[in-house]
């Protein structure tokens, strides 16, 4: 099914942003809602495209009436905050994520326009943890995660998609589950991590982190946004670095901090407002998390273009990130030393 | 006049220490992304200064980042070049760890092995990796117990060294992809046994081994090991102090805690480890959620390791001289 009326919600972040643009650029897509309580993204305000701004709270009622009277057929709920990549106001994070989410869901279910549902949810929702298995696939039902983190309300909306499911089972439901996001042009709580100049580490953890490049995070909601499959994929770029070697890759210096000092060193870096910080974050830092993506390649036919060590490099070199330890340094010591050029 | 101004308010540029040093993203065909440095280039060096030249390389390609760990963290460069050396100096040395059966390991494609446990500490797990990766120049990937993945610097060296935790979705995961797979049902009960009960083996937990085997459709190839019983003679458990570390066990052996540290150091017993003809589980494969075929073919590999340990016994002379 092509979708011929999409309503992309959220594009006042990046991700919402870019896809609305991108959707509008696809000559077989007629219109392009964009809805956000704020300005659409900066980067793609000023682009000539045909995407229909609409300033709206999906949290409000008359969400109901765009969807019904613009007649949408496709659904893109890319709103949902689940790593939000500086310091943040949680109880407002929540409400827009869960509230927003059900009202946004109540609006579809009255709309019998509504053929298509794409919900973009995160690998959060596995949490992390040691007796998690190492490669993490759809099957597993997300765990019980801690009350207050932002991972858990990804959960509640999932929940939420799936009961919408069971109701309207003439919509064909995708929820996505993006790894980590990173990218020259992207702010995530990630990208604002490997920019520190002395990265905090868990003392005697080294977890496994895979990230998504954030074009392929566009290209593979484009794909279910527009693709008659449903399902629950998760998304991920291939093979996957471990976090000393990613903090190395980037020329960043490792501050192993002990166990139980991080929620203080995580309270530091909040209270600068430098990086969030949150308890799943740094449950994170302590194990890791790695996604099994065959369903997206078998299924959704998917194939991310960069793998997450290209993902990375190409944030290192986009950002402008000057080493801190610079490797060509290291290089012609070991030169002068061995001698030989 | 109106228009302009909207116009201007939409392009407000954001105070964005972040943002403004980035460049944007361009669309196009795959980045191959640019090395972080050029490759230097091979120029085979001999003699010391060839020795001198390897170690610096893997210096700088450690201290850069410049290696590749798979999705579950192995890390084969540092496996071989700082993990195994010191482990195949006790395998040699301390514990004259003598090798049958070798061939019965697949050259290629994935197996699992299954042996039994013992010794208070998982030395046993640490020299079958030495025996397998000597003998047929294999990497073992064991799956061990969540404890291990919990516990700072233990978890991350595990990891890095191929090991993963016990549980189907991992192990299936890499039978799949042809790798060997070492699991020791017994777990806690069987490494932490009391001296008395040395070579009885325990409960072979709910077989989860064998159902993860017959999903891959992968032989299982049973393994005894005779002599880690002797490194720690467990004569005692402090239940409560266990209790109180979280730890599945507390031993009191003849040296410990009576000589601190000391008596960590491991008896210098005399090993035999001894890979069986595998057992294949093809025949079974449509019954792979059958439990009465699993709970058979558990008990089946359990009696042939059990038989197998009193046969070695039987042969062995003195524990410590072999």
């Amino acid at each position: 099914m092509t979708p011929r009326t999409v309503l992309v919600t959220g594009v006042g972040g990046y991700l919402g942003g870019h896809l609305a643009a991108r959707l509008a650029a696809n000559p077989a897509i007629d219109r392009v809602l964009g809805v956000d309580t704020v300005g659409p993204y900066r980067a793609v305000a000023g682009l000539p495209g045909r995407v229909e701004f609409v300033r709206a709270d999906i949290r409000n009622p008359l969400i109901a009436k765009v969807i019904t009277s613009a007649e949408v057929d496709t659904v893109v709920h890319a709103s949902l905050t689940a790593n939000p990549p500086g310091p943040s106001r949680r109880s407002a994070v929540k409400e827009m994520n869960v509230i927003g989410a059900m009202q946004l869901l109540a609006a579809c279910q009255r709309a019998p326009s509504v053929r298509k549902l794409v919900i973009k949810s995160t690998a959060a929702v596995y949490g992390a943890g040691a007796r998690l298995p190492a490669v993490l696939t759809e099957d597993g039902p997300p765990r019980e995660l801690s009350s207050s983190g932002y991972a858990k309300d990804a959960v509640e909306v999932e929940g939420y998609a799936r009961a919408f499911a069971r109701r309207r089972q003439d919509v064909e439901v995708t929820v996505v589950r993006l790894s980590n996001l990173i990218g020259p042009s992207v702010d995530t709580v990630l990208t604002r991590y490997f920019a520190l100049p002395v990265v905090p580490t868990v003392l005697g953890y080294d977890p496994r982190i895979q990230l998504l490049h954030s074009e392929d995070a566009l290209a593979v909601l484009e794909r279910a946004a527009t693709s008659p499959v449903s399902g629950v994929f998760n998304a991920g770029g291939d093979g996957v670095l471990l976090l000393s070697q990613a903090i190395r890759r980037a020329g960043r210096v490792p501050f192993p901090v002990p166990r139980a000092a991080m929620p203080t060193a995580g309270r530091l870096l909040r209270g600068a407002r430098v990086v969030d910080f949150s308890a799943d974050h740094v449950r994170y830092l302590n194990h890791g998390r790695v996604l099994d993506t065959t369903r997206l390649r078998t299924v959704l036919g998917f194939t991310p273009r960069w793998t997450t060590r290209q993902a990375f490099d190409d944030y290192v070199h986009g950002s402008g990130l000057r080493p801190v330890l610079d490797p060509t340094v290291i290089e012609r010591l070991e030169r002068r030393l061995v001698g030989t050029r | 006049m109106k228009v302009t101004r909207v116009q201007q308010q939409a392009q407000v540029i954001p105070l964005d220490r972040a943002e403004r040093q980035r460049k944007p993203t361009q669309e196009g065909p795959p980045v191959e992304p640019t090395p972080l440095r050029p490759p230097p280039s091979e120029e085979p060096a001999t003699g010391l200064r060839g020795v001198v030249a390897d170690a610096l390389g893997f210096a700088r390609r450690r201290l850069s980042g410049d290696y590749t760990v798979d999705q579950f963290g192995f890390d084969p460069e540092l496996t071989d070049a700082v993990l195994l050396p010191p482990l195949r100096a006790v395998y040699r040395k301390w514990f004259r760890v003598e090798v049958t059966g070798a061939e019965n390991l697949p050259a290629s494609g994935g197996a699992l092995v299954v042996s039994n446990h013992s010794g208070t500490l998982p030395w046993d797990a640490l020299m079958t990796a030495v025996a397998v990766k000597d003998n047929r120049d294999r990497y073992l990937r064991m799956l061990g117990a969540d404890l291990v993945f919990q516990t700072p610097l233990l978890g991350a060296l595990a990891r890095k060294s191929g090991q993963t935790l016990a549980c189907n979705p991992d192990a299936e995961h890499l039978l799949r992809s042809g790798e060997l797979v070492g699991v020791w049902p017994e777990g806690f009960k069987g490494v932490g046994k009391p001296f008395a009960d040395r070579y009885k083996l325990q409960r072979f937990g709910r077989g989860g081994f064998v159902s993860a085997a017959l999903r891959t459709g992968v032989p299982i190839v049973p393994c005894s090991i005779v002599g880690a019983e002797e490194i720690y003679p467990k004569i005692a458990d402090l239940k409560p102090l266990a209790r109180l570390l979280g730890l599945p066990y507390f031993p009191i052996t003849p040296f410990f805690p009576l000589l601190g540290p000391l008596g960590l150091v491991p008896l210098p017993s005399k090993w035999h480890i001894h890979f069986g003809p595998p057992v294949s589980t093809e025949e079974h494969a449509a019954a792979e959620d059958d439990p009465a075929v699993v709970f058979a073919l558990t008990d089946q590999i359990r009696e042939t390791i059990q038989q197998t340990l009193y046969r070695m016994l039987n042969q062995r002379g003195n524990p410590f001289l072999g």
